[in-house]
């Protein structure tokens, strides 16, 4: 029952009552006036009717006298569907015609009948007049002949009261069924709505609750609920996406950060167990100062990922010139790759508007030569920064080739995650972040960062979209 | 010189002090936007060290309001928020230069005693001079002892930076913002290596050094 109420507590079931009723209104005004005026029409018809034939017949009078005007009254009555006649003498005797009973009083004054009477007429039982449900109505016009007699000439009223009352019947019907109609829509589809809205509550509830993998309930009929089912979706996505990089950081840092700090720890332990004429306290202490300096990066490392993960500055993104980023990062890293054995080249040619963050950029190019140094090294290597325009797919390709061992197909996704090192590169100093940095500034950018065969070697592609300036 | 720290950390704020006694300046500290404010207003200070967040009066706003009254005392913005985006709003609010935290103490250092010497001109000079290296800004050419040495024009902006602030500590960070404009930290010695590659430049074949390294800090251009 409860439920049952709650279906009249919705938008759409008080719109519906409220435009039933105004329908309803409208459609009784209809009935009334509709036939009130077809009624009046057929009423006065009837009138204009009777009052030819009256005219008609006092013609017929004038010119040929009472006898001949009783004998064609006579005639006229006889004739099938004829109008209704009567002759009576003074004293209200029937003398001729198809009338065979009146209402009493119908013939004391001249002229119109100011209202419907009941009548007999031949061939029907006298008694029916006593009964005015049943007996037919209709208008006359009474004439009074010099010596008394009355003439009455009349006119069913049969027709227009039918009429009136078929017409009446027809719109009291479709009025039910209207009525039941919008009662039965106002219901399922108050209804309908009322159990979709409830699932999405539920779902959400769900994922209020902490359970960030449910989703809202979409049909296949892509209506205003599946719209907006659809971008809260979305929109639960987003949050989900940006709760596991918080989780994943965290997992992360809970791991990885772990070790450092411990080292850390140990070195100021053994400093301090150690004998004091033989420990050097300033050469401890600035390793120690280094190694902190290191755990610093690594946070700020962290933060900056999050941070253009979750998009914080879109609106810093400029015009900017690709071939002039990658100019200006491999002149800064030239003399290191130099001093590595190896030789960088840079055969990116410009210009190449994008939109982006020089900073960002830069610092994303940064992170591959490094890694290229680091991972990709052989003796008389060769780093290649290249770049080309994919015009069908609207990008800009900017490429960091190296031809050193390159990274296992099966690893090409994986090493994008945080802390992500592979085996090979435990070794070599670092955090496992960078590439991480790299994904989430090429995120920002709307780009994509790919890792590809350099053959040999690896070569990491970041692809931004085409500026469209 | 005098400095005043607006910080609301109060360890933080005595370790700057502490340290600042130790390099031989004198440091007052504010705890709050407001105190910070009416200190700073006094004029008495030569520079000022100015935390982004503070209770009662933010530091940005701070600096502002100071500018409006044309109070021109150089600041330096602290910042947790080290991002491009902050690193502008920070500049654009009248701070002088910005620094996120955490920062290494000889990195604040350096920042303020190179907005110091800002104060006091050096940028319109035409000819820098250390020792027997010249620098000419004009013709931009660069002679030690009446020997003409060439060098890359990244290289000639980085002896430019270093002999502008000769005599001071100049920091990795600061090279790479001013010389690179880039402001993030490189990941490797980057920046040492062209170092190195200059200093074999301007001191190859000449006895005394004058590109000298500062452990833990920078390097420092000196006779």
């Amino acid at each position: 029952m409860k439920r049952f109420l709650a279906v009249f507590n919705t938008t759409a079931a008080r719109l519906s009552s409220l435009y039933l009723i105004l329908f309803t209104a409208c459609a009784v005004f209809l009935v009334f006036y509709m036939t009130g005026s077809a009624e009046r029409l057929l009423v006065r018809e009837t009138r204009n009717a009777v009052a030819e034939e009256v005219l008609d017949l006092g013609q017929v009078y004038r010119r040929n006298g009472l006898r001949v005007l009783v004998r064609e009254i006579d005639r006229r009555s006889r004739r099938p569907g004829a109008n209704l006649y009567m002759i009576a003498d003074n004293t209200g005797r029937i003398l001729s015609g198809n009338v065979i009973a009146l209402q009493p009083g119908v013939l004391d004054n001249e002229g119109w009948t100011t209202t419907p009477f009941v009548y007999a007429r031949f061939g029907d039982e006298v008694d029916v007049i006593d009964d005015p449900e049943k007996a037919p109505h209709a208008l006359a016009q009474v004439i009074v002949v010099n010596n008394g007699m009355r003439i009455l000439v009349g006119r069913d009223l049969g027709e227009p009261q039918r009429f009136r009352e078929i017409v009446r019947q027809a719109l009291i019907t479709a009025l039910g069924v209207m009525a039941a109609g919008g009662f039965l829509i106002w219901f399922f589809v108050g209804r309908r709505a009322l159990q979709r809205i409830d699932r999405v509550s539920a779902a959400s509830a769900r994922i209020v609750a902490g359970d960030l993998s449910g989703r809202l309930p979409v049909t296949d009929a892509n209506d205003e609920f599946d719209r907006l089912s659809a971008s809260l979706n979305t929109m639960i996505e987003r949050i989900s996406k940006l709760n596991d990089g918080l989780r994943d950081v965290s997992d992360s840092i809970a791991h990885d950060l772990k070790t450092p700090l411990t080292r850390l720890r140990n070195r100021a332990e053994a400093a301090l167990s150690g004998s004091a004429e033989g420990t050097d306290y300033r050469a401890v202490l600035e390793d120690m100062i280094g190694e902190a300096d290191q755990l610093i990066k690594v946070f700020n490392a962290l933060l900056l990922i999050s941070r253009v993960e979750a998009g914080f500055s879109k609106q810093t993104l400029d015009q900017v010139d690709l071939a002039a980023i990658a100019g200006e990062v491999s002149e800064l890293y030239e003399p290191l790759v130099e001093d590595a054995g190896m030789t960088l080249v840079n055969a990116v040619e410009g210009p190449l508007p994008i939109a982006g963050n020089r900073e960002l950029i830069g610092q994303a190019v940064t992170n591959l030569i490094d890694n290229a140094i680091k991972y990709g090294a052989k003796p008389e290597g060769r780093i290649v920064l290249s770049a080309e325009r994919d015009a069908a797919r609207r990008t800009v390709r900017l490429a960091v080739a190296d031809d050193g061992p390159g990274v296992p197909d099966a690893d090409k996704e994986r090493v994008k995650g945080r802390f992500v090192r592979l085996d090979e590169s435990r070794s070599k100093p670092g955090s496992g972040l960078g590439l991480s940095l790299v994904s989430a500034i090429m995120g920002l950018h709307g780009g994509e960062l790919t890792l590809e065969d350099g053959d040999p070697g690896l070569k990491v592609v970041l692809s931004f979209p085409l500026s469209t300036a | 010189m005098k400095v005043l720290i607006i910080e609301d950390d109060v360890e933080a704020a005595a370790y700057l002090r502490k340290a600042m006694d130790e390099a031989g300046h004198t440091a007052d500290v504010a705890h709050n936007g407001d105190d910070g404010f009416a200190m700073a207003d006094t004029g008495v200070y030569d520079a000022l060290v100015v935390d982004r967040m503070l209770p009662k009066r933010d530091g940005l706003s701070v600096i502002s309001a100071l500018r409006a009254k044309g109070d021109m005392t150089p600041a330096l913005v602290l910042s947790a928020l080290g991002e491009v985006d902050d690193r502008v709003t920070g500049l654009r609010a009248g701070g002088d230069d910005y620094l996120t935290k955490p920062y290494a103490f000889s990195e604040l250092l350096a920042r303020l005693e190179v907005l110091l010497r800002r104060q006091n001109g050096g940028e319109q000079e035409t000819r820098y001079q250390v020792g027997d290296l010249v620098l000419n800004r004009l013709s931009h050419e660069v002679k030690r002892a009446d020997q003409a040495i060439v060098l890359q024009p990244r290289e000639y902006r980085l002896l430019e930076y270093l002999m502008r602030h000769s005599g001071q500590v100049v920091t990795r960070t600061m090279l790479l913002e001013n010389v690179w404009d880039y402001h993030f930290d490189p990941q490797t010695n980057v920046i040492d290596v062209h170092i190195s590659r200059l200093r074999s430049k301007i001191e190859k074949g000449f006895d005394r050094p004058l590109l000298h390294t500062i452990r833990g800090a920078g390097y420092m251009m000196r006779d």
